[in-house]
């Protein structure tokens, strides 16, 4: 056995392929956190008097509340004083005329990356239409949803030019007092996306390529507020396959989604942050809050993640069901390997009668990760007929990693059906063996068991973005069994 | 085509095989017979290459080159075929997807083109049908709540779809009914063929009914200590293994 662990763990010492940073200069604030620096961020965005009352407010709750401790990830102290929380990127401010005057050290960036040519001038902020391919194709994704009255812009725009509906609903699902990251984040957050679907409207396409052309920049506090009104549809791709790298270690993004009745939002992530190297040194650390609401009756919110990325991953995409009928789904692939930690799950919670949901968790470790399961299920005294599935399924890949399951169920209503069930297996050396017997090498056969195991996430995916999260795995865990 | 010469083999540092000697010509059909812990499936393993199986003397010849030189998947693509015993579930990974990589490794292997989804899987419709599995098995995944018998069937499949040169087959009749006994024997047959040659481990005479060997040996204690046409088999059921002076105790102390 332990000549088999010396053998794996070989194998295991896969590099990031992303390992590198670019030097560009910024417009950055020094380090710091205190009133004047939100007072300086909310000028720069110009923001109307509500939104710097709103980022004050949640400034000084967050310095009554504590860092959660709870989770099962150990961290050095985050010294929240030595962070700068504005940094801006110079070139993006001029607009470069053409992929000449585009920084070259960018440019060689993105073909590391391997980006698509067509993108990177997109993603350097080239300013000219129709010149490039994917600004064209932005501006007919610009029409089309304008056309359908979908407001699909950074939130630092709408806060400009629909202040009326941010005013209502950002902190509504997630208050500012919620935790410790959310507070942090209503503070200081630097931009996100903010999506509106008038009622009745099937969004004419899923918000993907043009979210991935306009992701960059949204810094480490990123926002996200969508809203869904009366019988609308949307659905969300964040993130990309593409690895990331950020100077900045400390993430605390937060998701708000709002369903209202007979709505519908799928919200789908493929997180790839920098992860460190094999002795987890230079991580990202990514606290995350993700939470929607179905408020309306008979409205549905699903979640669908696959994580490979980041240090620590500490994030609950959950749904409060609170409309009648109403649906929550969680669909989860999270996958460990060298030293990363991540503790990750849900949180429904059903409010309203007949409300269901089904929570589908897969958690993959290998290396001497550490990879936690950590669901609430919480059924209300008005939540009649409520029904909840819950399946968590560990995989192990070598003998040093770990994996945790921390269900908590809560029901007070009787009539209540909550079913829980979890399962812990390994990659076995007989199929292993099976597959490599049958003339498949070792590699592609963890690569096709692990993805046989993650299936009934993948295929909640949108089919583009299951082929690419596939891939993902099979170069995350390139070499992890020998 | 095989040739097995004054083979050592041990497991967990535990000695199984002590001088085995082997030669199978192409087409021929050898059954290997004996008693429990004698060393047939560590035989059929150590074929293979599989893991913790470790050679410590003698040699393996197959087509002219070391069998022991090569890793697991380099022998399957070079025609060894092992259907396995206890055949292992693969949840989430279609039959048909693992067999279509699994062939296309073994056709990239011999300079061959890759075969496209659509003629694969009439290929494969065809195969299934020869084992009276319903084609919606090629949908399922990987042995998934398969039951034993059709585990076995699945294994004898995947042999028809791989055409190997060198077929083991690991008391692939243990616990089958006499129709899939019959299943398993006429995948056999059909894949019989003057270049290919099929290694059978079984402790019953009644699938050599089925699959008539060409020759039939004793295997005790870690090497063959009698050899024999079909006849063999007969007397073996006849008699059992106490004519051969076998100690069973000795022989069932082996199994570890």
């Amino acid at each position: 056995m332990s000549e088999t662990n010396a053998e794996v763990n070989q194998y295991i010492k896969r590099h990031y392929e992303a390992g590198f940073v670019t030097d560009i200069e910024s417009d950055s604030l020094p380090p710091g956190l205190n009133e004047e620096v939100i007072r300086f961020i909310s000028r720069k965005k110009n923001e109307p008097e509500f939104m710097l009352e709103w980022r004050l407010n949640a400034y000084r709750q967050w310095l009554e509340m504590q860092e959660p401790e709870w989770a099962h990830v150990n961290y050095p102290k985050i010294d929240y004083n030595a962070i700068s929380y504005y940094s801006a990127p110079k070139s993006q401010k001029d607009g470069p005329k053409s992929l000449d005057e585009v920084d070259p050290e960018l440019l060689r960036t993105y073909e590391k990356l391997g980006i698509p040519l067509h993108e990177r001038a997109a993603l350097a902020g080239v300013a000219v239409d129709a010149v490039f391919d994917s600004v064209s194709v932005a501006t007919t994704f610009k029409e089309k949803l304008s056309e359908a009255g979908v407001v699909f812009c950074p939130i630092s725009e709408a806060i400009q030019s629909h202040p009326e509906l941010v005013q209502k609903y950002l902190g509504s699902v997630v208050p500012v007092k919620d935790n410790f990251f959310a507070g942090l984040n209503s503070a200081v957050f630097s931009d996100g996306s903010f999506v509106y679907i008038p009622k009745g409207v099937r969004c004419p396409m899923e918000l993907s390529t043009y979210f991935r052309i306009n992701a960059l920049n949204t810094g480490q506090f990123e926002r996200t507020l969508i809203i869904a009104d009366e019988g609308s549809y949307v659905s969300y791709l964040e993130g990309c396959t593409a690895p990331m790298r950020d100077e900045n270690q400390l993430h605390a993004a937060v998701v708000e989604l709002v369903a209202l009745e007979g709505a519908e939002i799928k919200y789908s992530t493929v997180q790839n942050w920098y992860p460190g190297d094999e002795e987890g040194r230079g991580g990202i650390y990514n606290f995350v809050t993700k939470r929607g609401l179905c408020a309306g009756a008979g409205s549905k919110i699903s979640w669908t993640q696959v994580e490979t990325g980041s240090a620590i991953t500490w994030k609950y995409p959950s749904v409060i069901l609170r409309g009648d009928n109403s649906v929550g789904e969680f669909y989860s692939v999270a996958l460990t390997n060298n030293r990363q930690q991540a503790d990750t799950g849900t949180k429904m919670i059903h409010l309203g009668k007949n409300t269901r949901s089904t929570i589908i968790a897969k958690g993959i470790s290998a290396g001497r990760s550490d990879s936690s399961y950590r669901g609430l299920v919480r059924v209300g005294p008005k939540a009649e007929g409520a029904r909840n599935f819950t399946q968590c399924d560990s995989l192990l890949i070598g003998s040093q990693c770990g994996a945790h399951t921390f269900p908590y169920i809560e029901s007070k209503n009787n009539s209540a059906v909550i079913e829980h069930e979890a399962t812990t297996s390994k990659v076995s050396e007989d199929q292993l063996f099976l597959c490599q017997q049958r003339g498949i090498d070792p590699e592609r056969a963890v690569s096709m068991i692990v993805n046989g195991f993650c299936k009934e996430v993948f295929k909640e995916l949108p089919m583009e973005f299951a082929v690419e999260a596939g891939k993902l795995l099979e170069v995350s865990l390139e070499g992890s069994v020998g | 085509m095989l040739s097995i010469k004054n083979l050592y083999a041990q497991v967990e540092g535990k000695e199984i095989l002590k001088g085995l000697t082997l030669d199978v010509k192409p087409g021929e059909v050898h059954a290997i017979m004996g008693p429990n812990g004698s060393g047939k499936s560590t035989l059929t393993h150590v074929l293979a290459g599989r893991e913790g199986y470790e050679v410590t003397s003698g040699s393996i010849e197959f087509g002219g080159s070391d069998l022991l030189e090569l890793e697991p998947e380099e022998r399957a693509r070079e025609g060894v075929f092992l259907a396995f015993q206890y055949p292992v579930e693969i949840p989430g990974v279609s039959n048909i997807q693992f067999l279509r990589t699994a062939l296309n490794s073994i056709r990239k292997h011999r300079g061959e083109e890759e075969m496209d989804a659509g003629s694969f899987l009439k290929l494969a419709r065809q195969k299934i049908g020869m084992v009276n599995l319903d084609p919606e098995f090629l949908k399922r995944g990987v042995n998934e709540g398969f039951s034993g018998g059709e585990k076995k069937r699945n294994e004898i499949m995947q042999m028809l779809m791989l055409e190997p040169r060198l077929a083991l087959l690991d008391e692939t009749d243990s616990g089958l009914d006499i129709d899939a006994l019959q299943v398993v024997a006429n995948g056999v047959n059909a894949l019989r063929s003057p270049e290919r040659s099929v290694l059978l481990v079984t402790h019953y005479q009644r699938l050599l009914n089925h699959i008539v060997p060409d020759y039939v040996h004793v295997l005790a204690n870690g090497r063959i200590v009698k050899s024999g046409g079909r006849e063999l088999a007969l007397e073996l059921e006849e008699k059992g293994y106490g004519w051969l002076n076998i100690d069973e105790d000795v022989a069932a102390d082996q199994e570890s």
